[in-house]
């Protein structure tokens, strides 16, 4: 949908997964839901998140598909993998910096959320987004998003030495700029260089 | 004897639960036959009502689509919501009358089974008198059922015992309400939640049992709300708590008073709101003057410190909600405790202004509305009391008999199965209404309906308690007849027909109708359609505390909703309550009411000494009937499970799966242990929506709140032990 953007905030999951439920009751997928969705580890804790495809800028997955079989689109949407190319052969699945690919074996295919293309196209939000009690999945403006919430929208993510800009926003602390995973990466020394010398 | 005539497993096979996991024709049926019509309606589960569109294809609901435009909750849903469309064109689903057989239960025409009925009703009453057939109705109904319950029972079969589902629901908050502020509604529209500086939730699983109430209370967060959650369990919206208050069961009553107490204490109160619009304000402080934090603490569990934090936190906002739900009420003390959360509304000035109140949270589909027009044991339409001769003789002039005609008040929901148990109460019909899942002790409630001389059921699956019937009269589902429910915020809204009820099941109204013409009093139910009874509702709630008057099925639409009371057809609705300190008695002052302590009904002590509390899972609704027959919310958490500290398991080798007994004064039952740190060491929790041996009402207790006759749900004592494995099956499914 036309300035709409897709935000991430897992600090206001409830843990419900109605958006689990709901993705697969959408039209291209049915019966297949493609939300990635966690208890982080009930035993120590209530949290949970629930997230969707990062879409990145420069897709991994599309990177390493032997068979061409996953599309960015020109709206930055990177597509599911197209049926007629994909050998289920899992490159994406292990490449994936985000783990969101599966192969569904029923299918012989890797499955992912596309955005609700046929939804987001046709000027509506996604599914799991529109439906999302929490709004830890939610579909709106930028404007609205930096009128409403505390925290940053981020889409800049460090892996290592992986620098990926992605479509869909995380909601970080308020002054984040990018989302780290590693510790070099916050250390005094430049980062890359100590982390080399200790391997 | 209202036995169940054949196997649990032989019932079972034929009658379910069934898990339906795919829309009617398969997944991939809908891109080659699309919808006809996206009806406009709501959920069918819970009191939000969230607004949602049901695709419609054949005369079947085939999917849903988010209906964005609903104020409430703009296309939101949780997974019950998602899901519900399955509950139709379901293989249990029944398809027309069933009548007990030698070895089951055997199907039946219309005219055989509404005769039969009418025909034992009348030789029950003929014999034992009139009071010795009771009615049963249930807050899933919509708003013109429940009144036609009402009004079937009092002019059609002429008992004065009729009650109803929401008994163990709402009934403690109604009853502080009614008493302290003149009116049982929650007060503020939920968009004052997000303008609140503070937001209290005490007893209430939001994230779990009204989902998208999740949302107003994160907006209130992004605007820089404070949020207190107090809850034996840290729930999901205890993650952002900014300060969680760990209450032990029972106890809310201790942590309400010293809040008051310290509010009191510090001169935190808004006294020129005190001296100008209520009274009873002393007798209330002096109640709580013994309440001191440190005390408190003792009681709950609840450290002093955040006792006196929460205290300011609330006392110094002019803009603080509390908001309360079933922890608060299920409880022998559960009408203090929710006269304690007014009594600090009040105390402050917290009321009747935009982001400030108190705020109960109605559980049931049609918890608010089925509890307005009539269907409670004590109540006649518009909020009117059974024994108020002014309002006899306006309902008795509506429904065209004499005021003398109109029995007086009856029995509780519970206090009838107590009389079906004794032998007072020898004939039952019951319609949306489980009692063998939903009331406490379910070996006395199965004792109670064997010993029934006539059960009539009005339902649309076999529900477990449905099996114990002489007659089955299959009914329709919400979707299936028009009519108005009011939601979580006294919002009337409209329940639009999407289907007719499939095969030779009937819609519910006309069920009523058929059997109060064959009691003879077919004049007094002349309807064709809801939207009569509706016309009806409007002239009998009229001039009362309830009035809907004013409210239309167009109104409705063309408003997205109608909050009453709406006394005139000019009226837009009134969204809040108490504005300009006018309360609802008849001196427009609230009342304080004085707090008094009292002890569990079941205390611990050392044979007994881990509290039990009992509660909702997200992807279930109340005793199961619906969502334990949708595969993909059974999927989401298919069995019960004891949620237990580490620290308590430990002392008894408890690990994280293990198999575990659990044991009251009343039963056991053995359950999977789910170790986690998110519960207070001394409780355990179960979740209530399982029959037989996973039932957790059957280790809850019968003693009652004596003015609101809610069951204790949330505080039972027991003991836990390690089990060598699961327990037997006692047959049956789900």
């Amino acid at each position: 949908m036309f300035g709409m953007e897709f935000y991430v905030d897992p600090s206001r999951c409830i843990g419900c997964q109605s958006c689990l439920k709901a993705c697969e009751e959408c039209e291209t997928h049915r019966g297949v839901s493609m939300i990635n969705f966690d208890f982080v580890d009930r035993q120590e804790t209530i949290a949970t998140a629930a997230y969707v495809c990062w879409h990145c800028e420069n897709p991994t997955c599309a990177q390493v598909c032997p068979a061409d079989a996953i599309k960015k689109y020109e709206d930055g949407v990177v597509g599911s993998s197209l049926k007629p190319r994909c050998i289920a052969c899992s490159n994406c699945v292990l490449a994936c910096p985000f783990g969101i690919p599966k192969v569904v074996p029923e299918y012989e295919q890797m499955m992912k959320c596309d955005m609700c293309y046929d939804r987001t196209s046709a000027g509506k939000r996604p599914m799991c987004a529109t439906v999302c009690p929490s709004q830890a999945l939610a579909y709106v403006t930028p404007e609205a998003i930096a009128a409403t919430r505390r925290e940053k929208p981020v889409n800049t993510f460090r892996f290592g030495n992986q620098q990926i800009k992605t479509k869909v926003y995380m909601m970080a602390p308020a002054g984040s700029e990018a989302i780290s995973i590693d510790v070099a990466d916050y250390t005094w020394e430049n980062e890359n260089e100590v982390v080399a010398q200790a391997f | 004897m209202a036995k169940p005539p054949s196997s649990p497993e032989a019932l079972a096979d034929r009658y379910g639960p069934h898990l339906n996991y795919v829309p009617p024709g398969g997944w991939q049926d809908e891109s080659r036959n699309p919808p006809d019509k996206l009806v406009k309606t709501h959920c069918c589960f819970c009191g939000q009502q969230c607004g949602i569109q049901l695709k419609v294809r054949d005369n079947r609901v085939i999917g849903f689509e988010p209906w964005e435009d609903f104020p409430y909750n703009h296309g939101m849903l949780c997974p019950k919501g998602v899901k519900r469309y399955l509950q139709g064109n379901h293989p249990d689903r029944l398809l027309g009358p069933l009548m007990r057989a030698e070895d089951g239960f055997r199907e039946a025409s219309w005219d055989e089974a509404l005769d039969y009925t009418v025909r034992r009703m009348r030789e029950v009453q003929e014999k034992y008198g009139r009071d010795a057939v009771a009615v049963y109705g249930g807050a899933s109904l919509t708003t013109e059922k429940a009144y036609l319950m009402g009004k079937f029972a009092r002019v059609a079969l002429g008992t004065r015992h009729i009650d109803y589902n929401g008994r163990l629901c709402m009934v403690s908050a109604g009853t502080a309400y009614k008493g302290a502020l003149g009116v049982d509604r929650a007060p503020n529209p939920w968009s004052d939640i997000p303008k609140a500086e503070v937001v209290m939730v005490v007893g209430a699983n939001v994230g779990e049992c009204a989902p998208i109430t999740t949302d107003y209370i994160w907006r209130a967060r992004d605007n820089g709300a404070k949020l207190i959650v107090a809850d034996p369990r840290f729930t999901p919206i205890a993650r952002n708590a900014n300060l969680f208050l760990p209450v032990r069961p029972g106890t809310d009553l201790a942590l309400l008073m010293a809040l008051l107490h310290v509010i009191i204490r510090d001169r935190l109160t808004d006294a020129e709101f005190i001296a100008a619009h209520t009274t009873g304000f002393e007798a209330s402080a002096e109640s709580v003057a013994p309440w001191d934090p440190r005390r408190a603490a003792e009681v709950t569990g609840v450290a002093p410190e955040a006792i006196e934090r929460a205290a300011h936190w609330v006392g110094e906002s002019r803009r603080a909600m509390i908001m309360h739900a079933r922890g608060l009420e299920h409880q022998s003390k559960g009408v203090e405790n929710c006269e304690a959360v007014v009594a600090i509304a009040l105390a402050t000035g917290n009321i009747g202004r935009e982001g400030a109140g108190c705020v109960m949270i109605t559980g049931q589909g049609n918890g608010q509305g089925g509890r307005e027009h009539g269907q409670k044991c004590d109540q006649l339409p518009g909020m009117r009391s059974l024994t108020d001769p002014a309002a006899r003789q306006h309902v008795a002039g509506v429904w065209g008999i004499s005021p003398d005609e109109l029995p007086g008040p009856g029995y509780t929901a519970v206090e009838i199965m107590n009389a079906i148990h004794s032998g007072e109460i020898k004939a039952l019909l019951s319609i949306c209404f489980n009692p063998l899942v939903s009331l406490p002790e379910a070996q006395y409630t199965r004792e109670a309906l064997e010993r029934l001389e006539f059960f009539g059921v009005i339902d649309f699956f076999l529900s477990e308690t449905a099996m114990h019937a002489d007659v089955v009269l299959a009914g329709s589902l919400q979707e299936e007849e028009e009519g108005v429910t009011a939601n979580v915020e006294g919002r009337v809204i409209h329940i639009q027909k999407a289907v007719d009820p499939p095969g030779n099941a009937r819609a519910d109204s006309q069920i009523i109708c058929d059997l109060a013409r064959r009691l003879g009093r077919g004049g007094h139910f002349p309807y064709r359609e809801p939207r009569e009874i509706f016309e009806e509702l409007r002239e009998a709630s009229r001039g009362g505390i309830a009035d809907y008057y004013g409210i239309t099925y167009e109104k409705i639409d063309e408003q997205k909703g109608v909050f009453w009371p709406c006394p005139s057809l000019d009226h837009p609705g009134t969204p809040r309550l108490f504005e300009g300190g006018r309360f609802f008695h008849a001196d427009g002052k609230a009342h304080f009411m004085k707090l008094e302590w009292r002890e569990s009904g079941d205390p611990v002590d050392a044979e007994f000494p881990v509290y039990l509390t009992t509660g909702r899972v997200v992807s279930q609704y109340l005793s199961g009937t619906q969502t334990r027959r949708i595969g993909a919310l059974v999927d989401q958490y298919p069995e019960p499970k004891l949620e237990i500290h580490p620290r308590l398991a430990e002392q008894h080798g408890i690990r994280n799966g293990d198999w575990v007994t659990i044991t009251t004064r009343r039963s056991a039952i053995t359950l999977q242990a789910m170790v986690v740190r998110t519960i207070r060491p001394d409780t355990v929790f179960i979740p209530y929506h399982w029959p037989r041996e996973r039932s957790a009402n059957r280790l809850t207790h019968r003693t009652l709140d004596p003015r609101s006759k809610i069951p204790e749900y949330k505080v039972s004592a027991c003991r836990i032990a390690k089990a060598a494995g699961p327990p037997v099956n006692e047959g049956g499914r789900g």
